[in-house]
């Protein structure tokens, strides 16, 4: 049960520093608000979506970029899309380089434009991992659990789960 | 504290009475809006662009409540909402976009929205959004009363 309360602990403090990254922002909690019994897969799959969304822009952007004589108005419509994207899931690093992106379109910064291409490139790559590993945790957490003292139970027989529990299952986050 | 409740329970009721549109090509800002509007109670359906808007409504359907897109392709929030008003359609019709220039928004609201919300949409913004159908409903029912 303890091992149980410091897994819960520690989802609880990952899920924190996505926030304190600035990762992500109030609107995840809205989100998170929404779900309900209803639809329990909600965020999951609006997270999806964005996945998505985002790839399908990124390689739209990339292929923009690299055209001889650039549409900027092109461009910006599709960052423009990724900016109200990133918004709607409270993804706020994405949203805030998507600002900037927008700036050197409008400026016809090509320099500018490829720069932030790569930044926002980096930081979906960043959050995706992160939603990735939040989700895989939330959704196979007790049986990880289960697994793991079982582990534990067949490597060092029934001891105090107290802190060997914790520095195992620590590992799996 | 008791008259905040009561109208809270007023615009609960009034929500579940409550039917509305979704209009919005982005099909993440649609489930998020559709979600939040069956939360609260209200039936609600989603069309991906302003021509779809308009269709549904020339083929009879109707709606009080019009959560409207501004960037659209094929036909946008502001081409949509001159559509429906010229076709004599009185619902509430409220802009929801991430467009914050006061030159945007204004030619929107011109366009004849009732109301404009910055995207995201939240559980708060669609409070005093049903708070100002309630504020229409309360009128209309007086000026009948004095009529």
């Amino acid at each position: 049960m303890d091992v149980m309360v410091q897994l819960q602990r520690q989802l609880f403090d990952y899920t924190a520093s996505l926030f304190h990254e600035g990762f992500l922002d109030e609107q995840f909690n809205q989100l998170q608000q929404l779900q309900d019994e209803s639809n329990p897969d909600f965020v999951v799959e609006v997270v999806t979506l964005f996945f998505e969304d985002a790839e399908r822009l990124l390689n739209e952007l990339t292929n923009a970029l690299s055209q001889e004589n650039i549409d900027f108005r092109r461009l910006d419509a599709h960052v423009h899309q990724l900016k109200g994207s990133s918004s709607s899931i409270g993804a706020q690093r994405i949203h805030t380089v998507c600002i900037s992106f927008r700036n050197s379109c409008e400026e016809q910064n090509v320099e500018g434009c490829l720069k932030s291409l790569q930044q926002v490139k980096h930081e979906y790559s960043t959050v995706k991992s992160k939603l990735e590993t939040l989700f895989k945790v939330r959704r196979s957490g007790p049986f990880l659990v289960r697994v793991l003292i079982c582990n534990i139970e067949m490597t060092y027989g029934e001891t105090d789960f107290g802190c060997r529990g914790v520095s195992v299952l620590g590992s799996v986050i | 504290m008791e008259a905040k409740n009561k109208k809270l329970l007023v615009s609960q009721d009034l929500a579940t009475h409550l039917t509305a549109l979704v209009v919005d090509d982005n099909m993440i800002s649609r489930k998020i809006h559709e979600k939040l509007l069956k939360n609260a109670g209200i039936r609600n359906q989603g069309v991906g662009n302003g021509k779809e808007a308009v269709d549904i409504h020339f083929y009879g359907q109707s709606f009080d409540l019009i959560l409207m897109d501004m960037d659209m392709p094929i036909m946008n929030g502001i081409q949509a909402t001159k559509k429906l008003r010229s076709m004599g359609i009185c619902s509430m019709i409220v802009g929801v976009s991430s467009r914050s220039m006061e030159s945007e928004i204004q030619q929107f609201m011109e366009a004849g929205l009732d109301d404009y919300q910055l995207k995201p949409l939240t559980k708060t913004k669609l409070s005093s959004i049903l708070d100002k159908i309630n504020s229409n409903l309360t009128y209309k029912s007086k000026s009948n009363h004095v009529i």
